[in-house]
């Protein structure tokens, strides 16, 4: 078998992080193909009802890309993702499922850079934890 | 300013006594209609009636130890849009408590509302109550005499619903009118807190508390909690991961009637109702070839984690979830473990107060601040 790519998620918001993202690729920075991108108008916009979707389907992990705290296009939605988040990320935890495969950041329009290392980096972790164990689950 | 006065019981007849009090609400025009719980013609079951007209109030029971409906959902029914007059509502704890989230998801209003909480004694399923019903049993009567020491059990060879066993809130805090079973003698009189201005107006004695009542709800708390502790610790031992989670659901049938019977599922047009995850016909291929098979149909243990995270911060803990469940999964008590932890994430305790603000609808700038 050849060596393990996960596979990510990423939720990024309209005004910052995806104008990051695209920032990254209109300066030709490389970081790795493993994130497959979805654009929200709003990182508070997203339902974790699809970062679980995501999850159970096999995606090994999620990043949830949003405006920096104070930055946000319509003034607190980052703040209650934020929450949303959490609220995730406990729950995950308590039904053992290592909550470290969801990531929340911040990176606004002109951090092409960022973006791009936060990607590496967390291709890195992603690939040393190994494959999302629900994907072998048929049952959820 | 509440004050308290006593409801003098006569002959023994506590359900009379309460009766007379909600009769006096209507008959005095203090409320114009009144929901309150009465006992159905059948005589097996206690059921919520709307009641504009006193001679229509025959056989009311707020105490019957039964909930087949949670009533915060039918004060949402009558209040949300407009309350015609003033209403008067019995509730128990729980569905008080519900209602006090509701009305913080903007479901519920109010305004030109009385709410009238009062002590519960515990439920039994809607099957088990008939039963007892049919068998000549008046389970209320049964309870009552238990009140004064508190010690509420079950008729023999029955049980209490799971989510009553552990249930740490018997009684309504912070409503307008407050009746009170646990800890009083009420074969002689039933002690309630009401307005100054109500009570003057149904010239009731007025009286004080005792200490005996709060001595016997601090050791039925105690023991309540005690249970609750115990149930979610054998909860928590048996589901240390996904795997463990899928076997607590394994017979879920997914038939959504967990989020019909809870109290805080509002939406009108669910997530998992509507046609979000009803999939392209390829796509269940394609899953299956990237599985090898995947559990039809699809969804299922997402729909229990996805209203997990849509409502456990508000779960009051009635686990009315648990008796709608045609195959008995324990929905309640997954949703008071995981609540626990999430409301303790943002020391929220739901329906403790209509000024706690609802956690997923506010935020502070400066928490969380390790997540991003």
């Amino acid at each position: 078998m050849s060596e393990f790519e996960p596979k990510i998620i990423a939720f990024l918001c309209n005004w910052c992080t995806y104008a990051g993202a695209d920032l990254a690729g209109t300066s030709r920075m490389q970081y790795p193909p493993n994130v497959r991108i979805i654009r929200l108008m709003c990182s508070g916009a997203l339902d974790p009802v699809y970062v679980l979707k995501a999850l159970l389907d096999g995606a090994d992990a999620v990043f949830i890309g949003g405006c920096h705290p104070g930055d946000c296009h319509y003034q607190s939605g980052n703040y209650k993702a934020r929450r949303r988040v959490a609220v995730l990320q406990n729950i995950l935890a308590q039904m053992g499922f290592d909550p470290d495969r969801v990531w929340l950041r911040w990176i606004s329009a002109s951090e092409g850079k960022l973006f791009a290392d936060t990607m590496t980096t967390m291709v890195e972790q992603i690939r040393a934890k190994g494959p999302n164990p629900l994907k072998e689950l048929w049952g959820v | 300013m509440n004050t308290r006065a006593f409801l003098e019981v006569k002959d023994g007849d506590t359900l009379g006594a309460l009766d007379g009090f909600l009769r006096n609400l209507l008959e005095r025009d203090i409320i114009q209609t009144l929901l309150v719980p009465q006992q159905v013609p059948a005589g097996d079951n206690i059921i919520q009636t709307l009641v504009s007209d006193a001679a229509k109030l025959e056989s009311a029971d707020p105490i019957a130890p039964v909930l087949p409906v949670q009533s915060a959902r039918l004060v949402s029914n009558i209040t949300a849009s407009g309350v015609q007059g003033k209403v008067g509502v019995v509730l128990k704890s729980c569905e008080w408590r519900a209602l006090v989230e509701l009305v913080k998801l903007k479901q519920a209003r109010l305004d030109n509302v009385l709410t009238i909480g009062i002590d519960c004694l515990g439920t039994y399923e809607v099957k088990d109550f008939a039963a007892l019903s049919r068998q000549g049993i008046s389970p209320t009567c049964e309870l009552l005499s238990q009140a004064q020491r508190g010690r509420l059990l079950p008729h023999e060879g029955f049980t209490f619903r799971t989510a009553c066993q552990m249930c740490e809130y018997p009684v309504p805090a912070g409503t307008d009118v407050r009746i009170e079973l646990i800890g009083w003698d009420v074969s002689k009189a039933i002690a309630l807190e009401a307005p100054e201005a109500m009570i003057a107006a149904l010239g009731l004695a007025v009286g004080t508390a005792t200490a005996e009542r709060e001595k016997v709800l601090r050791e039925l708390i105690a023991e309540r909690i005690a249970t609750r502790d115990r149930l979610l610790g054998e909860f928590r031992a048996q589901v240390q991961d996904i795997p463990a989670l899928l076997a607590q659901f394994s017979t879920c049938l997914r038939c959504h009637n967990c989020m019909v019977a809870c109290p805080i599922c509002y939406c009108k047009e669910c997530i998992f109702r509507g046609a979000t995850f009803a999939h392209a016909s390829p796509q269940y291929f394609i899953w299956a070839r990237r599985k090898g098979a995947i559990r039809m149909p699809t969804d299922t243990l997402l729909f229990h984690l996805g209203r997990l995270n849509h409502m456990v911060a508000s779960c009051v803990g009635c686990g009315l979830c648990t008796s709608a469940c045609p195959v008995g999964l324990p929905v309640g008590t997954v949703f008071r473990a995981v609540g626990q932890k999430v409301q303790a994430l943002f020391e929220y305790v739901p329906g403790r107060s209509l000024d706690d603000l609802l956690p997923l609808a506010t935020f502070r700038e400066d928490e969380l601040q390790e997540l991003g």
